[in-house]
């Protein structure tokens, strides 16, 4: 059979045409076998209790010169009694690398243990590895008992 | 013993298999395969090491999987029943968890052995890419199994570990949420981890053992280039079968002896459980073999010019990592003949950096 290549250069390209139609379907395909997968990998977004202030009790319930985490919402919140009695609160998470700090009456200080990372009673880093401050809470006093709430930004 | 035909029935059934299928051709495979013997043969047996200590871990883990339950309230109440209740419960989490440490250490040595003996050469690149990804794999069991008994010192490793993965440029956030289950670690991440460890984890270390080992089988042991240099008559083998097999079987019994006495004498710690509203414990550290990157980026600084210190410090031992898993990719082999003194270099470098930052990890605070 001789070709024309007239003929020919059509059936090529009806042969590209069918190879891409085919080849994208697969792809497609692919994609859409896969997608549930990966939503299904992704958690569904829980609905969080909306905490805007916490009660901590009494004023005289913490010692001066300590610290504690306290539960805001399902976030650990750092409450700190200074010396000359003045409450400080700050988020407990480290800015470094998401550890949990504490109050060290020995540094004067907020300390987180993973990186030795360092915060002074205002929340700033000082020393280690942590980039930025910790966030600051607000803290006041109604009727001898200290509330903890959420600072607008 | 029965004869007919005058054959003995181990005879008859040998012939029964054999003419089914060829196990005088895998004889005869065996038969020719040898190991070289010189001042490094040592060395050769770091990868049947490893081997016996995965069978291990298999096997124990399969007996731990009977008792452990892998969610918040239960994971560590259960695996505290299983070193105080169970049976020799404590025994077998405790071989579980040398193990563990044995088998990376094995592989470690293995791949150091490896490197510098430079068998990863032409026509070995594909074996040491497997038995590259085996290592990382090896180093996923350690990370997933060290949340699964839920104390503190693991939560807090883990928030860490997986925290790093923020670092990663446009996909880190979604990937973070991907291993943990959530923005944050908790019940999720543990369940994630459960999930690697018994099922995804030893999946895809079957497969890549599977052509690790095929690859070996196939093109023999690697012969070191001075060895191959030798003349012939002093080129001396040891026959696979039996001799080194045996050899590699009277280790195998020194290793398990060792793998014993450690599990009986110094039997696994347990800690408190976590708590996701307490401070981080102080003395918190990482298993020993990620060690010397924890105290890097513990001695980072905060910012390094405009860029943040853990950021540069991740993307140093991710860059560090690559490069050294395509060795066989930039290592342009030198002349016959010559040895390439820049590949040791970079390995003795490599080697004393691991050490000296794994041990100021542990005598630093």
């Amino acid at each position: 059979m001789t070709e024309d290549p007239k003929n020919s250069n059509i059936n090529n390209n009806r042969r590209d045409f069918l190879g891409m139609l085919l080849g994208g379907g697969f792809f497609a395909w692919i994609i859409s076998l896969f997608y549930p997968v990966f939503k299904f990998l992704d958690p569904p977004k829980i609905e969080e209790v909306k905490v805007s202030s916490v009660k901590i009790g009494a004023v005289e319930d913490m010692a001066k010169d300590s610290g504690k985490i306290i539960k805001f919402g399902n976030k650990p919140v750092i409450v700190i009694r200074k010396l000359d009695g003045e409450y400080a609160a700050f988020s407990g998470v480290c800015t470094h690398l998401d550890c949990i700090v504490q109050f060290r009456q020995d540094y004067g200080q907020i300390y987180c243990a993973c990186h030795n990372g360092k915060y002074d009673l205002n929340g700033r880093n000082v020393s280690g590895p942590p980039p930025a401050p910790l966030k600051k809470f607000g803290v006041t006093i109604k009727k001898d008992e200290v509330i903890v709430y959420e600072e607008e930004a | 013993m029965k004869k007919s035909n005058g054959k003995t029935f181990k005879e008859r059934s040998f012939g029964w298999i054999d003419e089914r299928y060829d196990v005088t051709g895998l004889i005869e495979f065996a038969k020719k395969k040898s190991v070289p013997k010189f001042r490094e043969t040592i060395w050769y047996y770091f990868g049947g090491i490893a081997l016996l200590l995965f069978v291990i871990q298999v096997l124990s883990g399969i007996l731990l999987l009977m008792y452990y339950q892998g969610t918040e309230d239960a994971a560590y109440e259960s695996v505290k029943f299983i070193s105080t209740k169970v049976s020799f419960g404590w025994l077998i989490r405790s071989v579980h968890s040398w193990s563990a440490n044995l088998m990376v250490l094995a592989i470690f040595i293995h791949m150091f052995s490896v490197y510098f003996l430079k068998s990863f050469r032409k026509p070995r690149e594909l074996t040491w890419y497997t038995g590259f990804i085996l290592l990382a794999l090896a180093m996923g069991f350690g990370f997933s199994g060290y949340l699964l008994p839920w104390n503190e010192l693991a939560f807090f490793a883990t928030k860490v570990g997986t925290d790093i993965t923020r670092q990663i440029p446009v996909i880190g956030d979604s990937l973070l949420i991907l291993l943990r289950g959530g923005e944050d670690v908790t019940g999720a991440t543990l369940s994630r981890f459960f999930g690697f460890h018994v099922a995804v984890l030893p999946g895809l270390f079957t497969v890549f053992l599977v052509l690790h080992l095929m690859f070996i089988q196939r093109q023999g042991m690697a012969e070191p280039e001075d060895w191959r240099k030798l003349p012939e008559s002093e080129k001396k083998q040891i026959p696979f079968f039996p001799n080194f097999t045996l050899r590699e079987l009277l280790i195998w019994l020194i290793v398990i002896n060792i793998l014993a006495i450690l599990a009986v004498f110094f039997p696994w710690e347990l800690g408190n459980k976590a708590d996701p509203f307490a401070p981080a414990p102080v003395g918190i550290r990482p298993e020993w073999y990620f060690m010397f990157m924890f105290q890097v980026l513990k001695l980072l600084p905060a910012n390094i010019l405009f860029l943040s210190g853990e950021f540069v410090g991740i993307a140093a031992f991710g860059i560090g990592i690559f490069l050294w898993f395509i060795v066989p990719f930039w290592d342009k082999r030198t002349p016959e003949s010559r040895r390439n003194k820049a590949i040791t270099y970079v390995g003795i470098f490599v080697v004393m950096f691991i050490i000296i930052f794994t041990i100021l990890g542990f005598i630093l605070d």
